[in-house]
């Protein structure tokens, strides 16, 4: 740490070296042969659309990706060396793309940020210090308690670094932070990042944008585009070269020759004769209230036929909601909504035929060609059947989509999805077409030529165009803009007009300025004096000397793994959803398999053709009706009879007794009865069977009795039956306690699966990859508070046994809680190494189900012993951990048995535990792949 | 004009199927390896029951004794001491064992009546009760051929002449097989639906659905019949092909009324599926969710263990469930070769739990596209 650059004398050596670094993602190479050197000490700039690569190149960086080929040396040592990511990880912090994507959306923002602190092994006074201090200084102190999730972009963003610099990092690693963050955030973040760096003048920062205007502040650009680097230099550098006067058209002109063939500046010609009075749309009053939050207040405004509107503002400040309510898809809590004059109705076909709606997200079917998306949706618009073809191919040419009708829109470029979703949008001729931010993402060319297309509907076919967007410079070419913030609309007029009206320089200080003055109480608050040239007061003291960084090298770390465990219980604690599922699911299931695999055969029906009707005949058949076995229906009448109602499924037996029965069995002549039993359920048959054998023999042994004397009875030997361990041979004495292994596998296991999962899916996963938490940390960390679930479980699932199936426990608890014990340790563990190898959750839930049930059920002596097995399925019988503890919760259920007994059943288990948890530390990434 | 849109919708949903090889393979696997491997399965009841005994006569007759265990229905009886007995059983490793005393082919000669003590482990449910029965027949077999020799019989000369109907042979699996197509076209039904559903709105094309004229009913029915069709003609094919040609079990019932059934209880499951999904909301959670339901709707229905065996409360509730009825149908037409006029309640309700369901999730449908 002692060789951390300082001034100048860093600028020499680069910060980051990137030697022919390249990366593929299955056929599509996100990198290609990458070479270049970050100066350190300052601010680095990546730019380029979405999708270029970018994010590819930061994570690269962040050693949070693995290295496919090249070389890429990161503070000096080569990032591809896991001993080196190791040592110098505590001084990298890397902020991922996406608002908040590493934070934990149920936890609070001063859970969050402390969770880091622990994660780097500050102790308590440290972590308080600078929690406090990180959250002053970026205005979030008084949102300590909110919920990560409840935050704004901006504050999301703002929280994200705070995580980031807990640690003192000498490189920051920022992924777009500011990407759909409102201006006046998106200031106050580089300011924020100003200040920081005066501080420590030492510290680099590397980050990707797609804001042009930003970058033009940066110090040092690489401009991306499709994997390749195109220049690098100072903004001022690029300028020159490229003879352009802002880094947008810059970057426009350093793209190949291919990409920038057709380009040209949109020019949108203005309105003609405006104020026709012909209004398009009407907003009065609109009001859109969910519980206690108001998504939209009151917002009006009127937009004329053939007028591009424009809507501005941050990611959540109620654009979307607005025009849903317009498309009639959400019904306003309050005020009207027109088109047209007519009030929006959602049950107005009419209407919806004359709207043409594209949503922010690519919401196309993916699974349908281009053409087969244009056509299907020709029709649900009820356009007439000959028309449709014709239609279709007009559209095909105007946006330009001949090459590709055939083909699925995912593997698309963006620029292409969104002429496509435009085209959708109006391949009925709406008169009016609403467009929520139809251009994020896509590169300024395709920008360009998205307008152009609008800007040809509006003034050549008139219709009425409703958009909203992030870019100025997209908003500037509308006819009129709103400002929104928080749900109210700031100003609304033409953007001339309102950069005028406020006397500023641009749209976007226009913009900050409205924003200002929404939000003036919080401009008493030290974020914005923390915009001042003096430091933060907050963040002066001890910062040079950086505590508790050590223990990076130790494999197990007690403070670092109570951080994860802490965390997962926290999340677990605030998620319904996942605790129903362990603490009703589970007691639910056991209910279910323990009267679904229920073994006892009772209230047989049976009914009897007695065709002798004698007192013999009688007897016999009161025989069988007498027993708790059998329910008598009544008599069944003749041979149709029987068969009708054996069909039917009403007579499970029936029993003939032919005539003449009584007389021949007093003479002692051969008689038969006979009997017959639905087969359709062979193990019911087979019980049932034994039932009517066993009958039929003692009314022999009775009536032999009867006829020939006592001497018939001394039968020739006695066998003596004693059922053991379950006298009553109830199923639910045999089922129970063996169905409580099977829950104990299945539910700890998916939950400790998912919980690494989700992680995976959400993008968290990426704190393993960049913090020094070992992989074991991570892993026993993410286990313990699984295990205490399961533990409970337990408890629930043995009282339910007992108290409301009665089943008697009659040996050791102690033996069987610690056998329970490390069971649940086990299932958790073979969780956490499923997990190691699911991407998505629902694959966890699914292939967890299977390796757990499967076994589970029929391996491990459930239904079939064990010893009855063979082969493949004895094999499995024997290493699956299932069969031990079977083994102990019916010793001690109904066994009465005790730890000496069980030793056996201990073993294996205690075996598995080491075994699988290094099976999940081999298995696990620490590094995304 | 609302049915071209019920059409289109429909097949577009088909086209999405086709385009999804996961879903594709688990409908193939549903209904072919896995109602073969589920006819496999169910191993017959009493499949090498371990068994010990201990011979403390050591004569002709109790050797006798032990060479009729053989399997497939017994392990080779291992021969051990009274002590090793209690030990051996409470490990679980043999499930009965015999204990034949001493003097045992004497005292049977002297006309003593001398008895033979049979242990089972009764936790093991399945091959307590026949095991116990087979090794009573068998022993009792052996002495009686063993004894013959010596006396004469004083029995009641009455047979029992037992038959199996519908299923002579007790073969489990024609059971099974029948048991996995139903349990398939449950599953299948619920989770097509359920996920094309979430998947709609996880791709927000559900919203850009209703910005065009069409309605929620339309959207609702669409997915009803393309989903349930799937399901239908894949069950069709796996009755005709799996179980009838592969598996040759014979179907005696009418297949037509068997399907009508089906098709009714698949507009039962599929509004169900997409009830759960507004339910849910994500994919995992529908995941969850789906384990929850269907595991009671297939262990209980009557399919796994004969309803007349669950408690009575459980029996009542089980009634609300499309499965029971589909099952007590399936049993009785596939096997039982039943017509109409004893089918007809089952098909009756159906129609009416899928009406019910039917409306409520149309009524949960519209909620959740707010």
């Amino acid at each position: 740490m002692s060789d951390r650059p300082i001034g100048d004398a860093a600028a020499v050596v680069p910060v980051v070296r990137l030697s022919t670094v390249g990366l593929t993602y299955g056929k599509t190479a996100a990198l290609q042969a990458v070479t270049l050197d970050m100066p350190a000490g300052g601010v680095v700039g990546l730019i380029g659309p979405d999708g270029v690569g970018k994010s590819s190149l930061l994570a690269l960086i962040a050693g949070a990706r693995a290295v496919q080929t090249g070389h890429i040396e990161v503070l000096g040592g080569d990032i591809a060396d896991a001993g080196l990511r190791r040592r110098i990880c505590p001084r990298i912090a890397y902020m991922p793309q996406g608002l908040g994507k590493n934070l934990y959306p149920t936890l609070s923002v001063f859970e969050n940020v402390d969770f880091f602190g622990r994660l780097f092994g500050h102790n308590r006074r440290e972590r308080e210090r600078r929690v406090k201090a990180l959250l002053q200084s970026t205005g979030l102190a008084p949102f300590a308690d909110r919920p990560a999730g409840k935050l704004s972009g901006g504050m999301k963003q703002k929280l994200g670094l705070c995580c980031a610099l807990i640690h003192d990092p000498d490189l920051l690693i920022l992924d777009e932070p500011t990407t759909g963050v409102d201006p006046l955030s998106r200031r106050q973040f580089w300011e924020l990042i100003a200040d920081i760096r005066s501080e420590r003048p030492g510290m680099s920062v590397v980050v990707a944008t797609a804001y042009m205007e930003e970058a033009a502040g940066f110090d040092w650009l690489v401009a991306i585009d499709g994997g390749r680097v195109l220049a690098t230099g100072a903004p001022a550098e690029l300028l020159q070269q490229t003879n352009a006067t802002t880094v947008d058209a810059a970057f426009v002109a350093l793209l190949p020759e291919a990409k920038r063939r057709g380009y040209s500046q949109v020019v949108i010609p203005p309105r003609p004769g405006t104020l026709d009075g012909n209004v398009a749309i009407e907003a009065e009053h609109l009001t859109m209230r969910f519980d206690d939050f108001t998504a939209v207040d009151d917002v009006s405004f009127r937009i004329e036929r053939g007028e591009i509107f424009g809507f501005l503002g941050s990611n959540g400040c109620g654009k979307t909601t607005t025009m849903k309510m317009l498309t009639g898809l959400l019904p306003a809590t309050d005020g009207t909504a027109k088109l047209f004059g007519h009030e929006v109705d959602p049950n107005d076909m009419d209407v919806r035929r004359r709207v043409g709606y594209m949503s922010q997200a690519f919401s196309l079917y993916s699974e349908l060609t281009v053409r087969q998306n244009l056509e299907l949706h020709a029709r649900l618009f009820r356009m007439p059947r000959d028309a449709i073809a014709s239609r279709v191919e007009a559209m095909a040419h105007r946006f330009d989509l001949v090459d590709v009708m055939d083909s699925l829109p995912d593997p698309l470029p963006l620029g292409i999805r969104q002429r496509l979703s435009l085209a959708v949008a109006m391949i009925h001729s709406p008169d009016i077409l609403i467009l929520d931010e139809p251009t994020s993402g896509v590169d300024p060319v395709a920008r360009d030529g998205f307008w152009q297309i609008l800007s040809d509907l509006s003034r050549k076919d008139n219709v009425t165009i409703f958009i909203s967007t992030h870019f100025m410079n997209e908003a500037q070419r509308c006819d009129r803009i709103s400002l929104m913030h928080a749900g109210k609309v700031l100003a609304s007029d033409a953007p001339a007009r309102i950069i005028e009206r406020r006397g500023s320089a641009s749209l976007e200080e226009a913009f900050v300025a409205y924003l200002e003055d929404a939000i003036g109480e919080v401009k008493a608050a030290p974020l914005v004096a923390g915009a001042a040239v003096a430091p933060a007061p907050a963040t002066e003291p001890g910062e040079k000397e950086v505590a508790g960084r050590g223990g990076a090298s130790q494999l197990l770390d007690l403070r670092r793994m109570l951080a994860y465990t802490r965390r997962e219980t926290l999340e677990l604690r605030r998620d319904p959803i996942r605790a129903t599922l362990a603490i009703v699911g589970s007691v639910i299931l056991m209910f279910v398999i323990g009267y679904g695999i229920n073994l006892d055969v009772e209230n047989l029906t049976f009914a009897a053709l007695d065709r002798d009707d004698t007192a013999i005949s009688r007897d016999y058949i009161l025989q069988i009706a007498g027993s708790r076995y059998f329910e008598e229906r009544s008599p069944i009448l003749d041979y149709a009879d029987l068969d009708r109602r054996m069909r039917s499924g009403e007579v499970s037996v029936a029993i003939e007794i032919p005539p003449g029965f009584g007389r021949d069995v007093s003479r002692g002549k051969t008689v038969a009865i006979g009997a017959w039993i639905d087969g359709a359920m062979p193990t019911r048959a087979e019980t049932a069977r034994g039932y009517v054998q066993a009958m039929h023999a003692s009314w022999l042994t009775g009536k032999a009795r009867e006829l020939y004397g006592a001497a018939a009875t001394a039968g020739s030997y006695q066998l003596e039956v004693r059922y053991r361990y379950n006298p009553g041979i109830k199923s639910l004495v045999a089922m129970a306690p063996a169905v409580i292994p099977l829950l104990l596998m299945m539910i700890p296991a998916m939950l400790a699966a998912l919980s690494v999962v989700r992680e995976k899916e959400l993008g968290s996963i990426i704190n393993l990859y960049t913090t020094p938490v070992t992989r074991l940390e991570f892993l026993i960390s993410k286990q313990i508070p699984y295990v205490a679930l399961a533990m409970l479980n337990a408890v629930l699932l043995t009282a339910f046994a007992i108290f409301a199936f009665q089943v008697p426990f009659t040996g050791s608890l102690l033996t069987f809680a610690c056998g329970a014990l490390l069971y649940v340790v086990v299932a958790t563990a073979m969780g956490l190494v499923i997990s190691t190898f699911m991407s998505s959750q629902i694959a966890a839930i699914f292939g967890t189900a299977l390796i757990t049930l499967i076994p589970a059920i029929q391996y491990s002596g459930l239904i079939d012993p064990v010893s009855s097995l063979q082969g493949f399925g004895a094999f499995i019988g024997r290493i699956y951990p299932a069969t031990y503890f079977v083994n102990i919760t019916r010793g001690t259920f109904s066994k009465a048995l005790g730890f000496s007994d069980l030793a056996d059943s201990f073993l294996p288990l205690l075996i598995a535990i080491p075994l699988l948890l290094g099976l999940g530390v081999a298995l696990l990434k620490k590094q995304a792949k | 004009m609302r049915l071209a849109n019920v059409l289109q919708l429909g097949v577009k949903e088909l086209r999405g199927l086709m385009r999804d090889p996961m879903l594709m393979v688990l409908i193939v696997y549903a209904f072919t390896l896995s109602v073969y491997t589920a006819s496999k399965a169910i191993p017959e009841t009493l499949n090498r029951a371990a068994i010990a005994v201990v011979d403390e006569d050591q004569s002709p007759i109790s050797s006798r004794i032990i060479t009729a265990f053989n399997p497939p229905y017994f392990s080779i009886p291992r021969l051990i001491t009274q002590s090793e007995m209690d030990r051996r059983m409470d490990a679980g490793l043999d499930t009965f064992a015999l204990d034949i005393p001493p003097d045992f082919q004497r005292d049977l000669l002297a006309k003593r009546s001398p008895t033979i003590q049979l242990n089972i482990d009764a936790t093991r449910m399945t091959q307590a009760f026949t095991g116990g029965g087979y090794i009573q027949s068998i022993v009792s077999g052996e002495v009686g051929e063993f004894l013959n020799r010596y006396r004469d019989s004083t029995t009641v000369p009455v047979d029992l002449a037992l038959r199996a109907r519908f299923n002579p042979q007790l073969n489990k699996s024609w059971f099974g097989a029948i048991n996995q197509v139903i349990n398939s076209i449950t599953m299948l039904s619920i989770i097509l639906t359920g996920a094309a559903l979430i998947r709609e709105r996880e791709h927000g094309t559900i919203e850009h659905l209703l910005v065009m004229p069409v309605t929620p009913f339309e959207i609702m029915a669409s997915k009803i019949w393309s989903m349930g069709l799937v399901v239908l003609a894949a069950s069709s094919v796996a009755l005709l092909a799996v179980v009838q040609g592969f598996l040759a079990v014979p179907i005696e019932g009418s297949m037509v009324l068997f399907l009508l059934g089906a098709t009714l209880h698949l507009f039962a499951t599929t509004c169900m599926g997409i009830f759960l999904a507004t339910m849910a909301g994500t994919m995992p959670q529908f995941g969850l969710l789906l384990m929850l339901i269907l595991l009671p709707l297939q262990a209980l229905s009557g399919a796994t263990t004969p309803r007349e065996s669950m408690p009575a409360i459980i029996q009542d509730i089980m009634l609300a469930a499309p499965n029971t009825h589909f099952v007590i149908l399936a049993q009785s037409v596939l096997f039982r070769s039943a017509g109409l006029d004893v089918v007809w309640p089952q098909l009756l309700s159906l129609l009416g739990i899928g009406a019910i369901l039917f409306v409520l999730s149309l009524r949960r449908f519209r909620q959740f596209l707010r």
